[in-house]
């Protein structure tokens, strides 16, 4: 699995020839662990302050995007701080192997899982000796 | 008797605050706090806000089991305690592609600036982000006072 932090062609679109009216939105890349199974690979990806809604996992063109917007969970005055929510973008290229059609997304506790299950013929199988 | 340790405690804040000035203070960003070993040093990185009535502390806890939880309060003292599991715990070392989640126990011992009402201490999690909301002591609330118009 190899990781691209370029963007997709979907988003490059013309360039601007004069600033934007809005700040750009800064980014920061979720910690994530990636483990391999018989079945496939399972990413997971710490999205604090990221609710169901505001969370966008999609694949196109065998890139594995997140989006996340973090919101804080308390609305009152800053007296001290020393982190900021903002954004959590993340790409990773996938392999052919994997069977983009039944990935699975959940999250809970502030965790992404992502189960991407192997394609039928990424899977491994037993051969059995015979002795003549 | 109350007097004197809070004259302590406001020279003891004076002192912290004028080594903050001195450098040792880090500007606020998102920092990654669940790399390895940055994460030994304050875990779980926390905002404090307020209000008239009350503040909030908020913690950024991805991951962590609700109920592994302990949260204590003693004077101005807030204590959060948990532990964030590496799940699954059966993974075998060698299928990680990727480890940069860091896991395990915590304790954090934060100080808040001013009293606050033990009895109504509440906490709460969602989204992996853990807000404690601590009502001020009555005493330390700020009174209304009403202009007479002679």
């Amino acid at each position: 699995m190899v990781e691209r932090t370029v963007a997709t062609q979907q988003t490059q679109q013309v360039a601007p020839t004069a600033e934007g009216t809005r700040e750009r939105e800064r980014y920061v890349a979720p910690p994530v662990d990636i483990y391999e199974t018989p079945e496939g690979l399972v990413v997971m990806a710490d999205l604090p302050g990221v609710s169901k809604d505001d969370l966008e996992v999609r694949v196109d063109n065998h890139v594995l995007t997140i989006r996340g917007r973090a919101r804080p969970a308390v609305q009152a005055d800053p007296i001290y701080r020393e982190y900021e929510l903002v954004n959590f973008f993340r790409q990773f290229e996938l392999t052919e192997k994997i069977d983009e059609s039944r990935i699975t997304a959940e999250l809970k506790h502030g965790v992404l899982t992502l189960h991407l299950p192997k394609a039928e013929e990424a899977k491994p199988r037993k051969i059995e000796v015979k002795v003549a | 008797m109350a007097d004197l340790w809070e004259t302590m405690e406001a020279l003891r804040r004076e002192i912290d605050r004028a080594f903050e000035d001195f450098g040792f203070r880090t500007e606020p960003f998102f920092r990654t706090a669940f790399l390895p070993g940055r994460a030994a040093r304050r875990y779980p990185l926390v905002n404090i806000y307020a209000d008239r009535d009350a503040l909030y502390v908020e913690a950024l806890a991805p991951g962590v089991d609700p109920a592994s939880l302990d949260i204590s309060v003693l004077r101005n003292t807030l204590t959060l305690a948990g532990e964030k599991r590496r799940v699954p715990e059966d993974v075998r070392p060698e299928a990680f592609h990727r480890s940069e989640r860091a896991t395990g126990r915590f304790v954090r011992t934060i100080e808040l600036p001013l009293e606050v009402d033990e009895n109504n201490v509440r906490a709460d999690y969602k989204n992996g982000l853990l807000v404690v909301t601590l009502p001020k002591a009555e005493r330390v609330k700020p009174k209304q006072i009403n202009v007479q118009v002679s």
